[in-house]
């Protein structure tokens, strides 16, 4: 009883009451139509509301490295800044081209936010807030992110822009050799866990010493650092933020896009970084569960701040960590880009999968 | 200099010489190659360095000067002169293949004043659209705005480039095609976010290698030169100003200089500490925005606003001394407009230790950088005969190792009286280009340093006659630039308005030598290497 007690703000309080009254009410498909309408609302103004907050956060936190205010003029501190940024993009104009390829152009962006998405979901958030929970979750995560490079590279191809052609290409290259470093990263965790579910996972890591960065000690935060690299460099951000680089490429693939359709890659850049940092979050720091250190008092304040308030803080550090990052470095050129994937990560990641697999097989990790 | 007026009268005996402190030889069409080769292979003191080409209408005749010097001593100067009295279809030869700086600024005479040069390889009008009707520089042009009119409609590019070849069969016309027929053809420029102003490179590009470049130019052409031979003397400096904007109070100082130094005003020692600290003042400002310029075009963000946090400093202090802050209008013929204002050595001497601080910030945030090392050493190779031939002086000229500074080879102003390195790297590549600029900024405040608590008294501004008349002549005066060697040419018949007035834009050079520079390698780098060499469009297009 203690330990209901000592979760008092999680919201699957909320889901379960919700879920309780709709199976009372209503005959079991009608519940779960009403389930999947609210999951989707729900993840659908989650995913918006994250945005807003991680480019209000973007650019107060890039103008403060900068030396400038940053926003500070609509609301206090101009929090009110990026909506009233969404609220111009989704009114804004969308100018049609004339001489693109007209059906694949306009379904790009499709592609991108709804790889996004479908990645969102998949997410466990907090104590029981996960929408999609597959057991083979992080190779779902894995797959149905790869799917937004499409969406990139048919917006470059059919912007018949030779910028974004080149930008296209670019992204093409750098995404499906940084995808390699990712998943090898990943894997290194799931030969350590055991499972590929997202829930198990984050079960499994209980107390800090059970995280996955700790137990798996050398050999996981090699994968972190890894995974951290090539996550950033997937997110197409600097300093691997060559497919958009606008120094070179004005805007890269998204040149010739306007109002909600540019909005969409932009979004998805956003959401894309965020879901990078909450999977790392996931796999190695614990995801949701609070700092435990298996002495009671300590954690049982530690679990009076809820369970998604965890996993936020966890996920907007690496974020910070990112922008840090990014505002820091300058941008690398492509073939430097693939040298350091292919001719130091790649090689790192498999060695040290193998590294990994020896700790497992003998028992070298922290129990 | 006795030994090159014998070695010019050795290789061409009917050269006439003209009485002048330059060395001023005037020779016929035919002979000026020979003559231009002679000088150039003199093994003493070879005239490696075009400094400029002005093109001339002289009424009867057109014809070009060449203002030579020599890599070795860039203080020796050497004018030589061309005519020809054929107006209708003026020709003469190419210089293109001993100076490659030639090539642009013959295409620039060609523009401007029609005349043709047998053997350059590219004879297409600089600047001018190839449809524009008349030679806007000629003294019979007709400025009618009816003869061009502006259009909106939509050119093409034609990538065909006429020239005149010498064979032994006789001159022959020709077309030839920059690119070749399936090149992957990109523009960047004109409207390109890292072209730091309107200029156009057509590239070509294998991939993402550079293949060739092709410079179009023009697109905020002013005609200044031809406007200000409508103009008095104090009404043209302004232009200078608006030539290179980054330099823009050590161009007005050239002009300052040149006009002075005809209508021999004698200004006081006050206003020469002023311009000095204030050219200086200019000259890290300068300095800071290149180097945020091109940490930017490199793509950290973070670098450019660090460079512009500094140099705000700067423009507060010249916005209190002049009420401008980036065009400052501040030299005038006789001295400077206005006298420093109280605490201006203060403001002054509160910066230099902030730039200080602020310089090893850059060092320790993006001079050590293991990405921006990556993408600056061993690209972008000039080597220091490519900087001469090609003309690139400058703090890029002297990061290809050329001792090219006119401030201690050719000492305007105070600049005898100052101590200061001049930062001479040779490594060649980006990296040395942006060092040497970073290097310059300490120089540029050890003279300030002097300076600053030295200012004499006196007046700022010395009286002059109402109306100023140069006499008849011509004149030359160079300052070092931010960007480079820039000259002020002067032909005076005695009027209150020049006869010609031609400016030597370190720009033009340094876009000059980016094909070469950029070949094999790739696009991003086309991009930083622009930003180590720094250039200003409104220079170019005067």
């Amino acid at each position: 009883m203690l330990l209901e007690i000592s979760h008092p703000a999680e919201l699957y309080h909320l889901t379960n009451w919700l879920d309780t009254i709709l199976q009372e009410n209503l005959p079991e498909w009608g519940a779960l139509l009403v389930k999947f309408v609210l999951i989707g609302v729900a993840l659908l103004s989650a995913y918006a509301v994250i945005a807003l907050l991680l480019i209000y956060g973007e650019r107060k936190i890039t103008a403060f490295f900068q030396c400038r205010y940053g926003p500070n003029r609509v609301g206090k501190w101009g929090i009110i800044q990026s909506v009233a940024d969404m609220i111009k993009i989704l009114i804004k104009e969308i100018i049609y081209i004339d001489n693109v390829d007209k059906f694949l152009f306009y379904a790009a962006p499709f592609f991108v936010i709804v790889a996004s998405m479908l990645t969102f979901g998949a997410i466990p958030f907090g104590r029981g807030l996960q929408a999609v929970d597959f057991d083979n979750g992080i190779f779902y995560v894995l797959a149905v992110s790869s799917i937004s490079i499409i969406g990139v590279l048919l917006a470059g191809w059919a912007s018949n822009n030779k910028y974004s052609m080149i930008g296209a290409m670019r992204s093409g290259a750098q995404f499906v050799s940084y995808e390699l470093s990712a998943a090898l990263a990943l894997m290194t965790v799931v030969v350590l866990s055991g499972t590929m579910n997202l829930s198990t996972i984050v079960a499994q890591q209980e107390y800090v010493y059970n995280w996955n960065i700790v137990r798996g000690h050398i050999p996981a935060i090699i994968a972190f650092v890894l995974y951290l690299i090539s996550g950033h460099a997937e997110t197409n951000r600097g300093p691997f933020d060559l497919p958009e680089a606008e120094s070179e490429l004005t805007a890269g693939y998204h040149t010739e896009y306007s109002g909600l359709q540019f909005g969409f890659f932009y979004l998805a850049e956003y959401l894309n970084m965020f879901i990078i940092a909450s999977i790392a979050t996931t796999v190695f720091l614990g995801g949701w569960q609070p700092i435990q250190i298996g002495v009671e008092g300590f954690d049982q304040i530690m679990n009076y701040i809820p369970s998604f308030v965890w996993f936020f803080g966890k996920a907007f550090f690496l974020v910070f960590l990112s922008l840090w990052v990014r505002w820091t470095f300058p941008r690398l050129r492509i073939d430097q880009l693939l040298n350091l994937e292919w001719k130091y990560m790649l090689p790192i990641n498999m060695v040290n999968l193998v590294v990994m697999v020896i700790v497992v097989v003998y028992g070298f990790y922290i129990k | 200099m006795e030994k090159i007026k014998d070695l010019i009268l050795r290789t061409v005996p009917e050269a006439v010489f003209e009485e002048k402190k330059q060395l001023t030889v005037s020779v016929e069409p035919n002979k000026l190659h020979l003559l231009a080769e002679t000088l150039y292979g003199n093994a003493e003191l070879p005239f490696d360095y075009l400094v400029m080409m002005v093109g001339m209408d002289w009424g009867d005749t057109l014809g070009v000067i060449y203002l030579l010097s020599s890599s070795k001593d860039v203080s020796k100067e050497v004018v030589l002169k061309t005519a020809t009295a054929d107006r209708v279809n003026p020709l003469l030869y190419s210089v293109t293949d001993i100076w490659e700086t030639a090539h642009l600024n013959e295409r620039e005479v060609y523009g401007l004043l029609g005349i043709r040069f047998i053997n350059n390889p590219d004879m297409r009008r600089f600047f001018l659209n190839s449809d524009w009707k008349g030679f806007p520089l000629r003294k019979d042009y007709d400025p009618d705005s009816a003869l061009n009119p502006v259009s909106v409609e939509s050119k093409e590019i034609v990538d065909v480039a006429p020239r005149i070849m010498e064979t032994p069969q006789g001159l022959k016309e020709e077309k030839v095609n920059i690119f070749e027929e399936d090149d992957y053809i990109i523009n960047i420029g004109p409207q390109h976010p890292s072209m730091h102003g309107v200029m156009h490179f057509r590239t070509a590009l294998d991939g993402e290698i550079v293949k060739k470049i092709d410079i179009h130019s023009g697109y905020i052409h002013r005609g200044i030169e031809k406007l200000s031979e409508s103009l008095a003397y104090p009404q043209i400096l302004h232009f200078t100003d608006r030539l290179d904007y980054l330099s823009a109070n050590i161009n007005r100082h050239a002009l300052c200089m040149c006009v002075e130094k005809a209508a021999e005003i004698e200004i006081s020692e006050r206003a020469q500490y002023i311009r000095v600290i204030t050219d200086e003042l200019n000259r890290i400002q300068s300095h800071l925005l290149a180097w945020a310029a091109m940490c930017n075009d490199l793509g950290s963000t973070t670098a450019f606003i660090y460079g512009f946090r500094e140099r705000e400093m700067i423009l507060d202090i010249f916005e209190k001394t002049s009420g401008g802050r980036l065009i400052i209008n501040y030299n005038v013929v006789g001295g400077v407009m206005f006298d420093i204002y109280d605490n201006f050595q203060k403001d002054v001497k509160a910066f230099i230790p902030v730039m200080r601080e602020a310089l090893k910030e850059y060092h320790r945030l993006f001079s050590g950088n293991v990405i921006a090392l990556g993408r600056m050493r061993k690209i972008g190779m000039m080597s220091k005969e490519d900087a001469i031939t090609y003309g690139v002086s400058g703090a890029s000229g002297r990061a290809s190792g050329w001792s090219c500074d006119i401030r201690k080879h050719v000492p305007y102003s105070i600049y005898d009286k100052v101590d200061f390195k001049e930062i001479i790297r040779d490594e060649c590549d980006s990296y040395a280009r942006y060092m040497v600029r970073l290097d310059e900024i300490e120089e540029s405040l050890k003279i300030i340093e002097q300076l600053i608590d030295n200012i004499p008294a006196g007046e700022h501004l010395v009286k002059t006659k109402p109306i100023i008349k140069l006499p008849e002549g011509s004149y030359f005066q160079r300052v070092e630039t931010g960007r480079g060697d820039f000259g002020v040419f002067i032909e005076s018949r005695g009027d209150k308005t020049p006869y010609r007035i031609k400016f030597r834009s370190p720009s033009m050079v340094l876009v000059s030598a980016m094909p070469l520079i950029c070949k094999g390698e790739k696009l991003a780098d086309l991009i930083g290497i622009g930003g180590s060499m720094d250039y200003v469009i409104p220079d170019i297009d005067r």
